[in-house]
């Protein structure tokens, strides 16, 4: 048995493990982490992160179908979770060797080495390390020999656990004003999720989803073929009802530091939704879209600040849609030169464009207009009445207004005739013009609504923060909103919102990502292309297409009827 | 009066001299053949002709109209569908949608429906297929399904480019079946073809194009009879 004696993969996996167990350690990530707990004084986001690594490794060192004996499969995960300790056991040893690493390698603590050697010196905590990577090694490659139906609810279990105790200063957040202290006290540590919360979450996620998959879905299936059209529709619509209802009184849950982050999230729904537009539907690739983002900004900045900037002075409402409409003509004089332009040429240009407004704001030429670095102070705030938008709470209704109308105009646009010219002009710009689609229009429409619903974003954002600074409209917005929408899923409407709250949201909440945000956007962008293609929540056209061989059962409602002619 | 009236039709490419004054006529209820070698000029004639390469005032007329100042997507709408070389079919979009998009600048949702029908009759294999990709399909069925698009616009004028490139011979005697079909139908036809065997057998009249000048124009038959066109293009001795 030739391939039973091969350990090329786990040795490969293994390695693999270790360089990035090594790196997350030695660029900080590891220590940052540390301190926030998931399941108090067991396990922290730190260790997680270290600790996955050689789980992942373990999984990966041996595949179904080789001729692997358990035995065997169980050998492979231990030599890839030692693999793994190896590169971070030398990490220690160098310490010793070399007491000045810091000079050159400024996140190797002593902090992080008291994480890796488990507070027990150099020679112990190797020793320990070696064998806890190599027992989670042999858990990981264990995790395989599992069938599905065992596999699936642990994973399961293991998710929410993780998710819950991850989020628990959140949810803490949230229940504190409702909840007895005592059993608040039960439930979570100092940080994180007590240990016994931790075990009662994972088994009934577990059971839970053992349930579901034995016999809940079939049952829930039967339930919805067997409910007429009339009843489901009515279902949908009452589901719609409820989500609404809870956004709505989202914020009064929430709390204002929460509410406070559903407003950044919300203003990159909304451009999120903007670019999805150019990109998703018309597949025109924009890197310069912060530009809109800045020009409404500023129009809304110039027109209503108090300062001496200001020209006209008039209302929040006033300016508005001046704001949107500056954008809007920004995105049709951008859109012009570009019409020929495809692929890249055209992401290059836009990429110019964004920069251009950008050097220009802070240029010396227009200080004297637009205030330069030092941007536009006191900007005017939304009033209807005598009642005066402050507070997050009363800027998250704005942003979801706006939200509302974007998607709603996607949405209707996206199934109108305008829609179909986005897609010819998506799939193939030469055969939709011999379709009779005219492209010139068709590219400035999408350009000029996508425009517009960043204007209306960054009209809402220099109120809502009442000062704009030149350096808040970098390329990185470009990147964060045109990331979000490929992490949602192209061309998909609730893929924004998804996309935004994975991208956006998590690292907001989760404080220590901030330093790391640009690494974890990369990672997740890596993982998103690898497994998931199509996006998080992907539009049917894009799974289908990436899916084409499983698409065979549920193709039928979406394609049967001749839909939206005339 | 012919539909389409092409005179004195020059094109160039950069320095190049593509076409040299070429001038032809299509009456209506036609099939005309453009036949030729590689390079003779064919494709770039049907590529004025649909506006993708803008004509000298007056070099084109389609039913009397000058066509000088039309951009590709107007002919659309004024009766004349192209089908271009290399099909060009929407890859991603089903069987469904390609033909729904052939319909774009139609209104009339009763008539859309009949016509959908009448392609799926003319090409029973698109109507097994409808859910399929397009770009999944071979390259019999994707040809079939550009034709298919481009009647889907109820075309007075149909501009085939190449219909046989690339395809198995049995097909290609289907393709040319369908064509005769659909200019039976009422479609009038001009078709740029190298397979010149073919191309005249369903063809009432042909042109013969030789370096961007019409050296030939005869009836199908007479074509097929010349001694130049056996030798050159017919490949008999």
């Amino acid at each position: 048995m030739a391939q039973s004696t091969n350990f090329s993969k786990a040795v490969r996996y293994g390695l693999i493990a270790g360089v990035v167990a090594l790196s997350v350690s030695a660029i900080g990530m590891v220590e940052t982490f540390d301190v926030r707990d998931i399941i108090t004084g067991v396990l922290t986001l730190g260790q997680l992160l270290l600790f996955s690594t050689a789980l992942i490794g373990g999984y990966f060192s041996w595949k179904k179908g080789e001729g692997v004996t358990p035995v065997g499969a169980l050998l492979r995960g231990l030599v890839a979770g030692l693999l793994t300790a190896v590169p971070l056991v030398f990490l220690i040893i160098l310490t010793v060797l070399w007491p000045d690493i810091r000079d050159s390698f400024v996140n190797v603590t002593p902090a992080l080495i008291n994480i890796l050697t488990f507070d027990q010196g150099t020679v112990t905590g190797s020793l320990i390390l070696l064998v806890v990577m190599g027992v989670l090694g042999v858990i990981g490659a264990a995790f395989d020999l599992l069938s599905e139906r065992i596999q699936k609810p642990l994973l399961y279990g293991l998710l929410w656990m993780l998710g819950i105790g991850l989020l628990s200063e959140i949810l803490l957040l949230i229940l504190r004003p409702y909840s007895p202290r005592a059993l608040l006290a039960l439930l979570f540590g100092d940080k994180g999720i007590t240990p016994a919360t931790a075990v009662v979450i994972f088994v009934l996620a577990v059971a839970i989803n053992a349930w579901w998959t034995a016999r809940g879905k079939e049952a829930a299936e039967r339930r919805r073929i067997a409910r007429p059209p009339s009843t489901a529709k009515q279902l949908r619509r009452l589901n719609i009802g409820l989500l609404i209802a809870f956004i709505l009184i989202l914020p009064f849950i929430m709390g204002t530091y929460l509410t406070e982050v559903a407003d950044v999230v919300g203003t990159f729904v909304l451009m999120g939704l903007g670019l999805n537009i150019v990109v998703g539907f018309a597949g025109l690739l924009d890197l310069g879209y912060v530009a809109f983002f800045a020009i409404g900004a500023y129009v809304m900045g110039l027109l209503t600040t108090q300062g001496d900037l200001g020209i006209g002075g008039i209302s929040f409402w006033a300016a508005l849609p001046f704001s949107v409409i500056a954008a809007t003509l920004a995105g049709i004089i951008l859109g012009v030169p570009v019409l020929r332009m495809r692929g890249d040429y055209l992401a290059i240009v836009t990429l110019g464009f964004g920069e251009i407004i950008r050097v220009l704001v802070v240029s010396d030429l227009l200080k004297p207009y637009i205030g330069g670095a030092q941007g536009i102070l006191q900007i005017g705030k939304p009033q209807i009445l005598d009642f005066v938008f402050v507070q997050p709470e009363h800027f998250y209704y704005l942003i979801l207004a706006g939200c509302l109308l974007a998607a709603f105009v996607s949405w209707r646009f996206r199934d109108a005739r305008l829609g179909r010219r986005w897609m010819a002009l998506r799939e193939d710009e030469d055969v939709a013009e011999a379709m009779g689609i005219r492209l010139v229009s068709t590219k400035l429409m999408a350009f000029a609504t996508g425009a517009a619903f960043s204007g209306l974003a960054g009209a809402i954002f220099a109120s809502r923060l009442s000062s704009i600074f030149p350096h808040s409209f970098n390329l990185l917005i470009s990147i964060n909103v045109l990331s979000l929408i490929i992490v949602g899923g192209l061309g998909s409407l609730p893929g924004v919102v998804v996309g935004a709250l994975v991208l956006v949201g998590l690292p907001e909440l989760l404080r220590e990502f901030a330093e790391y945000r640009l690494l974890l956007y990369g990672a997740l962008l890596i993982v998103t292309m690898l497994l998931r293609p199509e996006g998080l929540w992907p539009s049917p056209v894009r799974r289908r297409e990436l899916h084409e061989s499983q698409m065979e059962h549920i193709s039928e409602d979406e394609t049967e009827e001749v839909h939206s002619l005339a | 009066m012919a539909l389409l009236e092409v005179n004195n039709l020059h094109a160039y490419y950069g320095n190049i001299h593509a076409l040299k004054g070429i001038s032809l006529q299509v009456e209506e209820g036609e099939i005309v053949s453009l036949i030729g070698g590689n390079g003779a000029g064919k494709t770039t004639t049907l590529r004025s002709i649909s506006g993708l390469i803008p004509p000298k005032p007056g070099a084109i007329t389609l039913g009397g109209e000058d066509l000088s100042n039309h951009k590709a997507h107007e002919l659309v709408s004024r009766g004349v569908a192209m089908v271009p070389e290399g099909r060009g079919v929407f890859a991603k979009l089903t069987v469904l949608e390609n033909l729904e998009m052939g319909a774009f600048h139609r209104t009339d949702k009763d008539g859309i429906i009949a016509d959908l029908n009448s392609v799926y009759e003319l090409f029973p294999r698109l109507a097994e297929r409808k859910k399929q990709l397009a770009g999944t399909m071979s390259g019999g069925e994707q040809q079939m399904l550009a034709m298919g698009r481009a009647m889907m616009s109820r075309p007075t004028l149909l501009l085939l480019d190449e219909p046989s490139m690339g395809l198995a011979p049995v097909l290609v005697e289907a393709i040319f079946d369908t064509i005769t079909e659909i200019n039976k139908n009422g479609t009038t036809v001009l078709l740029v073809e190298q397979n010149a065997h073919m191309a005249l057998q369903v063809a009432h009249r042909g042109y013969v194009l030789q370096t961007g000048t019409i050296v030939l124009s005869d009836s199908a038959k007479e074509l097929q009879r010349n001694p130049m066109v056996q030798k050159a293009y017919l490949g008999i001795e």
